[in-house]
């Protein structure tokens, strides 16, 4: 016998028919079902395979509790490979089929492991695959356990993110959740109401209970109709962050299945209030993971919500009285009821089961599920002490219920036990929360409503005008009676089922002394798959009390942590992905650059040329080509993502000063210097060329990726160390385009610009700047070279980069310019020895290792980094120094990052590395920079180093740090 | 994430906030103080677990830096002044 749907009831719409497929075979559901309603209903009884022993499984539970539903699930373009059945709403087209299982999920090969579980303790990857590696068994072991897979395929899903916020943000739209959100909207309150299943009332729609005189799902949806703020179904709050910022991820629901398929919410709430409910725990059985064991709500749930009976002879077990509830629903639908009841007596609710048909053994347990591929019968331990099997095709089992007290944990909140109703319920939390209803420990409906009234009006005083007449008393109760594990019980009882933990994982966990429950957790994997153990953490803490012999809250609980539910990568990443991810700078002439045929790439966050290739020639060639044309004639570099930082003001100069490395309150106006600017370490942050425009006014040049540091250093000290100082800094990056001009010809082509600028060596010496007029614009002419030719960085404003630029290139057609690319500039500077910083130096690297030493001693003022560089450890001889490399072999091109060894007593050191290298195409041999240990000594001694590149060694001489044109003659003219 | 009073613009969302680390007096005349000293100046934090000063800069807002005092357990802020 299989579940069957019924002709009536349920929030399901039997006028619309949807029609899907399981493992390709067609199924029909209805609108309102969940994929897992829906399977039900069609007859599934085995939704997959256990992670570890391949066991099979069927649906649990019938909400975000779920351990053993997941599927794959495609729809249009959307692709999930772990779908959770029991919270995925059912749609029309969709294709969902089993995870784990081969050949098919009622058949699997793997599921011989399950005969060799007692070799597959907990803990056994740590013990059993240490040889020879992890590696060496980990592929196969992958392929036998694990989830779904991910396709490979990009997610074509799109992703929508919305910000707000509000006075009250009230999480859960049960009872307590609508109770609350009237008081708070009766109150002025701007409210927000989130709820993760498609309607508002929670267990009222199912649980059967008659509120002031009326159906409980009756009497929610008239609480519920009027509620005059944004309320958001389908819609579960996932993570509880520093003050009050709360995520939620809204499904959103569409007849396009290619349309938007989610919605990530971050609202911040002057006040959260969580009435999130709890969730039922299973009591443990011998087999109590076979196909047709579940949750007594969820059995409930299905029949009154979906209107699915989930069997026709169903066992209850309980040890509490809202067993009751479900074998009440379920008798009432047309099922044969058998309630085994730990207790020898219930509350006023067993006499109204009995009523319907319920047979009821009190002080009885069961014992072991029968069946293997579905539940067929149970044995169970009477009153009496005799064992009785009765047939049946479903185990219901309600443990208690333990309040989700997720989100709260997440909030930093701490947790208490509670001896009355067995649960963990919450304590204080540093944030602004308060918990209602079933998350707070309080089960029943009238307490529940008062808690929520109260809440608002703690928020709020005096300002709630809604009320409710008060509940009658609702019946008798017994209290809940602790069964965690019977140690009477033979055969195994799963605890954690996504993660396939039993309990005698844990009693093994127990045995080898793990005491501390984060260590339980992450021996045996309990409650650490992607239920986070909401059907099983509190059960596997108590059954460690009761092995170790402490009480439940001597155990303790573990932390809770984002997200309370799997969250889709895409929905966190929204738009942001593909040119959004990180978008790039580009330069004022990028459709210059595109038109010659650039190929970009990314430098510090701009988007430059890295070479301009010609026909088919390729990136080695493009670059040898374009660096030759700059030593033979002219090239140009766009040169604008360099940083341009106006520092102006009275004290402009003697703050510099304090600032820089290099000396900069006497240098002239008009003048030009090359400067470091460092951390208070003596470290190089930064590199770059300042120029003095008056007497208060300098122009700061720093490296691309660099110039937002520089400007947070600039106003890090003058705020707050020498805030009395009348200075203040400018980016002017973005307003300026720059073009650098390289080349024996560059001043030729200058003066064919007619700016009627003088651009003799007298008037415009290397390291000088002047400025005029061009093609009508004010322009800016500085002498400065990063190739070791002459060269001029021409600057003018942003919008005339491309007209300049081109104006240029036509210009300089009979010269043979060539527009040059990042990379030929790199090959050009290493041939001049000019460093990169974060190329050649990191972030140990000192001025005196560069061979900068000068202002050091020349430099009276207190600059920052000044002292670190006279620290014993800033002087040691031995320290990596900036050298140049010549390897014998002169046309190989050793890997930057290849180190330099020494063989000390048969063991390799390293004495430093390359940080760059490169073939020169005007000397015809391989040129390297590298940071060596006493680096200048053995340029001194003329000395070879050994170079391990890639598992080879071979060698190389150490040389000076300049290659080419060492006396500056091209520099300067 | 953090809600951020900047003492000029008033609470603002952490995104538009940049953090530097404990704020420490630069021992001067540098050149005077022992190695010992400037280490400590560098390199050592107090790392406090509850009231903490710490520097914060409103990146992209004002672009004024900032003294925060805040709780490093709970992540309460407890006040947010110019720099002294
Ligand atoms: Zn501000």
């Amino acid at each position: 016998m299989t579940a069957t749907r019924l002709a009536h009831g349920g929030n399901i719409d039997r006028q619309k028919p949807i029609t899907f497929t399981w493992n390709g075979r067609v199924m029909t559901g209805f609108a309102g079902d969940t994929v897992a309603s829906a399977l039900l209903a069609n007859g599934v009884r085995i939704i997959g395979r256990s992670f570890k022993y391949h066991r099979p499984r069927g649906i649990m539970a019938a909400g975000a509790d779920e351990p053993n539903a997941l599927v794959d699930l495609t729809h249009g373009v959307r692709h999930e490979p772990n779908a959770r059945a029991t919270t995925v709403l059912l749609e029309d087209g969709m294709q969902i089929s089993v995870i784990q299982g081969w050949p098919n999920v009622d058949w699997d090969i793997f599921g011989v492991l399950d005969l060799f579980h007692r070799f597959l303790p907990a803990g056994f990857y740590y013990k059993s695959f240490f040889k020879p590696n992890w590696g060496f068994y980990e592929n196969a072991i992958r392929r036998m356990a694990g989830l779904g897979r991910a396709k490979t395929s990009a997610d074509r899903r799109k992703f929508d993110a919305r910000v707000d916020h509000c006075d009250v943000l009230i999480i859960g739209g049960g009872m307590a959740g609508i109770c609350a959100a009237r008081a708070a909207i009766s109150a002025g309150l701007n409210t927000i109401l989130v709820e993760d299943r498609p309607h508002l009332g929670g267990r009222l729609n199912w649980c059967g209970r008659v509120i002031d005189g009326m159906p409980a799902d009756q009497w929610a949806q008239q609480i519920a109709s009027d509620l005059n703020c944004r309320v958001l179904t389908n819609a579960v709050a996932f993570g509880y962050y520093d003050h009050n910022l709360i995520g939620v991820m809204e499904t959103v629901q569409t007849s396009d299945p290619d349309c938007g398929d989610a919605r990530l919410w971050q609202i911040r709430a002057r006040h959260v209030v969580l009435a999130t409910g709890a969730f039922e725990r299973p009591l443990l059985f011998a087999d109590n993971d076979r196909p047709g064991v579940m949750l007594a709500d969820a059995a409930l749930c299905y029949v009154r919500h979906y209107g699915v009976l989930v069997g026709d002879r169903i066992v209850i077990a309980t040890n509490n009285d809202s067993g009751y509830e479900s074998a009440i629903g379920l008798a009432q639908a047309g099922a044969e009821v058998t309630v085994v009841d730990i207790r020898p007596i219930a509350g006023g609710i067993q006499q109204r089961a009995e009523m319907v048909g319920v047979r009821v053994l009190p002080s009885a347990r069961v014992i072991k599920a029968i069946g293997r591929t579905a539940v067929t019968a149970v044995d169970i331990r009477t009153n009496r002490g005799s064992h009785i099997r009765i047939d049946a095709d479903i185990l219901a089992s309600s443990g208690g219920w333990s309040p989700a007290v997720h989100l709260f944990s997440q909030s930093g909140g701490k947790l208490r036990w509670d001896d009355g109703t067995l649960t963990f319920v919450p304590d204080q939390s540093p944030q602004a929360v308060r918990v209602i209803g079933a998350a707070n420990g309080t089960f029943d409906p009238a307490a529940s409503m008062s808690e929520a009234i109260a809440a608002i009006n703690a928020i709020a005083p005096e300002k709630v005008s809604w009320s409710l007449p008060a509940l009658s008393q609702t019946e008798k109760s017994v209290a809940i009676e602790a069964l965690w594990q019977d140690p009477d019980i033979i055969g195994r009882q799963w605890v954690d089922f996504q993660n396939d933990v039993t309990f005698k994982d844990i009693a093994l966990a127990a045995s080898e002394n793990y005491v501390s429950v984060e260590h339980l957790k992450r021996y045996t994997t309990l409650g650490m798959a992607t239920d986070q153990g909401k059907t099983s953490n509190v059960i596997g803490l108590a059954i460690m009390a009761q092995l170790t012999g402490r009480e439940i809250p001597a155990v303790g609980t573990t932390t809770f942590r984002p997200p309370f539910v799997p969250v889709s990568l895409g929905a966190m990443a929204g738009s942001r992905f593909g040119p959004l991810h990180s978008p790039l700078h580009q330069l004022p002439a990028h459709q210059s650059h595109q038109k010659l045929g650039a190929e970009f790439r990314e430098y510090g966050g701009w988007w430059r040329p890295a070479f301009y290739p010609r026909n088919s020639e390729d990136a080695f060639a493009t670059i040898q080509r374009e660096a030759k044309a700059v030593r033979a004639g002219v090239g140009l570099l766009d040169a604008s993502s360099l940083g341009k930082i106006a520092v102006r003001g009275k004290d402009a100069a003697e703050f510099l000063n304090l600032i820089y490395y290099n000396e900069l309150a006497k240098l002239k106006t008009g003048r030009l210097r090359y400067c470091f600017l460092l951390r208070e370490t003596g470290v190089v942050y930064d590199d770059g060329v300042v120029a003095r425009l008056a007497d208060d006014h300098y122009l700061l040049s720093p490296s691309s990726s660099h110039t937002k540091g520089v400007l947070d250093q600039l106003e890090l000290w003058h705020q707050t160390e020498y805030p009395s100082m009348q200075v203040s800094f400018h980016n002017l990056t973005s307003a300026y385009a720059t073009i650098s001009i390289a080349g024996p010809q560059s001043r030729t082509l200058l003066a064919r610009m007619e700016s009627g600028i003088d651009l003799s060596d007298q008037a415009l010496p290397h390291m000088s700047l002047t400025h005029g007029t061009m093609m009508g614009h004010k322009v800016q002419l500085a002498r400065v070279s990063f190739t070791g030719e002459r060269a001029y960085e021409l600057t003018m404003p942003a919008g005339q980069g491309r007209t300049f630029w081109e104006h240029l290139m036509n210009l300089g057609q009979d010269l043979g310019i060539t527009p040059i690319g990042i990379e030929s500039l790199s090959l050009l500077r290493a041939e001049k020895g000019y460093i990169l910083i974060g190329t050649d130096t990191d972030g140990l690297t000192l001025p005196v290792d560069l061979g900068m030493a000068g202002p050091l001693t020349a430099k009276k003022v207190d600059f920052v980094g000044k002292r670190s560089l006279l620290t014993p450890d800033a002087m040691r001889p031995d320290r990596r120094q900036l050298i140049g490399l010549r390897p014998t072999d002169d046309q190989f091109v050793p890997a930057v990052g290849s180190h330099a060894i020494l063989q000390v007593d048969g063991t390799r050191r390293s004495i430093g590395w390359i940080t760059s290298s490169a073939f020169s195409p005007h000397l015809n041999h391989t040129i390297c920079l590298a940071m060596i240990e006493g680096g200048r000594g053995l340029v001194e001694a003329n000395a070879h180093v050994t170079i391990f590149d890639r598992g080879k060694t071979t060698t190389a001489r150490a040389v000076e740090a300049c290659f080419f044109d060492q006396q500056g003659v091209r520099l300067n003219g | 994430m953090l809600i951020i009073p900047c003492p000029w613009c008033g609470p603002r969302a952490e995104q538009e906030f940049h953090f530097a680390g404990e704020p420490k007096a630069r021992p001067v005349p540098a050149e005077q103080v022992s190695d010992q000293t400037w280490a400590h100046y560098l390199y050592h934090r107090s790392n406090e677990k509850g009231a903490h000063r710490e520097l914060w800069s409103h990146a992209h807002g004002c672009g004024r830096w900032f003294v925060m005092e805040r709780d490093t357990h709970t992540h309460q802020i407890l006040s947010t002044k110019a720099p002294a």
